[in-house]
């Protein structure tokens, strides 16, 4: 085809202008976190003497062992549990299909669009009653229930396809349900689960609204909430700030670029799920 | 939520065809309902105490005016009311609207036209480098996202000294501070926020398309817009449809970046539902209020995305 070549060039430069758009924040970022500490410098800018240090300077401003350790323990509280629940609850909604199964699901669905400062207030006072304010429990418990919408969906979407003569033949072979659950299903239901665990890593990682409402100290929040707490702090220092920043979105972004094919398949099929 | 991408990336269902409804042969199960309910009830007890529970709440303490610790007279529907008259409240609404035009808009009719453009070089090694590169801003925090671009948009940023660099120097300000720059400055945020997860998901919709669609088109005659309008939008319904889903969602209850980026300032030019709930319970103490706003944001949310799947799944 003749217009073809020309297609495929244009096609080349939109996609490497919209890269370099896509970076360029990041970029900005790095440049401006090699300035020395308190400066105020200009667009971008490569310093004269880049200031490796900075990184270590906020590495221990920001308590970044810590952070990692706490948003660790809360992705651990938070993800497993929550895999457990909506893999159960969609392997009874998708093929035990017991009576009122859909009433069911319609509960959970209505639930896929609420966003979360829908119910922030009252549950602020909820976790205080329960005397877990400034606890991790405070962010892992409301979390995993808000992850049941699109938790059960997901994983109802994945039940609903396997045939129903696999629990047949298990059936017959004298295992029961909870058997059949975890000896057949679960397994089969791995690539779904762990796209799910990826999606859900993610949104616990860099949950933001309810670790700046209902954990005080920085030091037991999220990775994202703490970053919050920090530019507050050190808002006006911007090559420290950017260091900061650097360092918060590291992790996962490390974690990204060695998994990215489980990643974009996972963020890109969360979608079109829907 | 978003979540977060904001919340998160949440849609309602249906795109999935039913696969197995009523033909699919008669369970052997039927009778033992309850191991069924066994198995949810986990579940359906975590919705319950931490979903249900304080959604419940929510609707409850709007009808109440209360500062978090003292007495709670009942009060009706006032502060509904107070939500729709007070200008520094319903302004917000109106605020997210505006962002509607960047989240989604912007994302969207731009993902169209760059996926249209590439969906030829879909295959090559450059598109694989793209198609993780493009999902960066889905995978980092919102909040980073905030502090960078926040820093681009600033007076000594990056955007102003490219516009000095063109020759633009006059226009240049620092667009977060500036009332009428800094909800387009906040929507533009949004939008590189949004832009990847769009452009890749209408080109995963576009690599679905029958190719031979376009040969027929090429031979009578058509040229690329044609067969842009005639072929790939019209096939796109259902991505398009998902992409204005979430997008119109992270729009109508964003928090994470204009909490860091503006605050809700300059004045309130750019505060937001979200954000403003968050004031009205956590600072100004009016429980009542923030509730009552709270109600109206998940109604609008509602409200707004029923239709569009309404819209893009009627054919499927």
């Amino acid at each position: 085809m003749i217009v073809g070549r020309r297609e495929a060039w244009l096609g080349r430069v939109f996609l490497v202008l919209l890269m370099v758009m896509t970076v360029l924040p990041l970029v900005s970022l790095f440049v401006t976190a090699l300035h020395p500490s308190g400066t105020y410098p200009t667009g971008l800018e490569w310093p004269s003497e880049p200031r490796w240090d900075n990184f270590a300077t906020a590495f221990q401003a920001a308590h970044m062992g810590e952070l990692l350790g706490s948003s660790t323990l809360i992705v651990l509280g938070v993800v497993p549990l929550s895999l457990l629940l909506a893999t159960m609850a969609g392997f009874a909604i998708g093929q035990l299909r017991m009576k009122g199964h859909r009433w069911v699901f319609l509960m959970f669905v209505l639930g896929l669009t609420l966003p979360y400062e829908g119910v922030i207030t009252p549950l602020y006072y909820q976790i205080r009653d329960l005397g877990l304010l400034n606890s991790r429990w405070a962010i892992i418990l409301p979390l995993i229930a808000l992850f049941m919408p699109f938790g059960v969906f997901w994983m109802r979407a994945h039940f609903v396809t396997m045939p129903g003569d696999i629990s047949e033949a298990a059936q017959i072979d004298g295992a029961n349900s909870w058997q059949q659950f975890w000896r057949i299903h679960v397994p089969l239901a791995m690539p779904a689960i762990s796209s799910l665990a990826i999606l859900q890593f993610l949104w616990t990682w860099n949950q933001f609204l309810l670790a700046i409402v209902l954990v005080g100290d920085p030091r037991k929040r999220t990775m994202a909430g703490a970053l919050g707490a920090f530019q507050g702090q050190w808002g006006t220092d911007i090559p420290l700030l950017c260091a900061g920043s650097l360092l918060v979105l590291a992790p996962v972004l490390v974690l990204f670029l060695i998994f990215q094919r489980r990643f974009t398949s996972a963020l890109l099929q969360g979608s079109l799920k829907g | 939520m978003t979540q977060r991408m904001a919340g998160g990336v949440l849609t309602p269902p249906a795109s999935r065809p039913e696969v197995l409804p009523k033909t699919a042969k008669p369970r052997v199960r039927r009778g033992k309902a309850w191991i069924g309910w066994l198995f949810v009830a986990p579940a359906i007890t975590a919705y319950a105490l931490f979903v249900l529970l304080p959604m419940g709440r929510t609707v409850q303490y709007s009808f109440y005016e209360w500062d978090g610790i003292g007495a709670s007279p009942w009060v009706g529907f006032d502060n509904y009311v107070k939500v729709f008259t007070d200008p520094e409240l319903s302004g917000t609404i109106v605020n997210a609207f505006e962002l509607i035009v960047f989240f989604s808009g912007v994302p969207v009719l731009l993902g169209l036209a760059i996926a249209a453009t590439i969906r030829r070089i879909a295959t090559t090694r450059l598109a694989v480098v793209a198609r993780t590169v493009l999902f960066i801003p889905q995978v980092i925090p919102l909040v980073a996202a905030g502090i960078a671009w926040s820093w681009l948009l600033s007076g000594n940023g990056l955007v102003n000294q490219v516009l000095s660099a063109v020759g633009l120097g006059g226009v240049t300000r620092a667009w977060l501070g500036d009332f009428g720059t800094a909800l387009p400055a906040v929507g533009v945020i949004g939008a590189w926020v949004l832009l990847g997860l769009c452009t890749l998901l209408l080109l995963a919709g576009m690599s679905k398309i029958d190719p031979a669609l376009y040969e027929a088109a090429r031979i009578d005659g058509a040229g690329p817009l044609r067969e842009f309008f005639s072929i790939t939008v019209p096939s796109l319904r259902q991505e398009i449809g998902v992409c204005v889903t979430v997008t119109v969602i992270a729009a109508l209850a964003s928090f994470d970046i204009v909490y860091i980026a503006t605050q809700g300032g300059p004045g309130n030019t750019t505060m937001v539902p979200g954000l403003e709930i968050y004031y009205q319970a956590f600072v100004e103490r009016q429980v009542g209020v923030a509730s009552a706003l709270a109600v109206v944001l998940v109604v609008l949310v509602l409200l707004c995305v029923l239709p569009i799947q309404r819209l893009t799944k009627e054919e499927s």
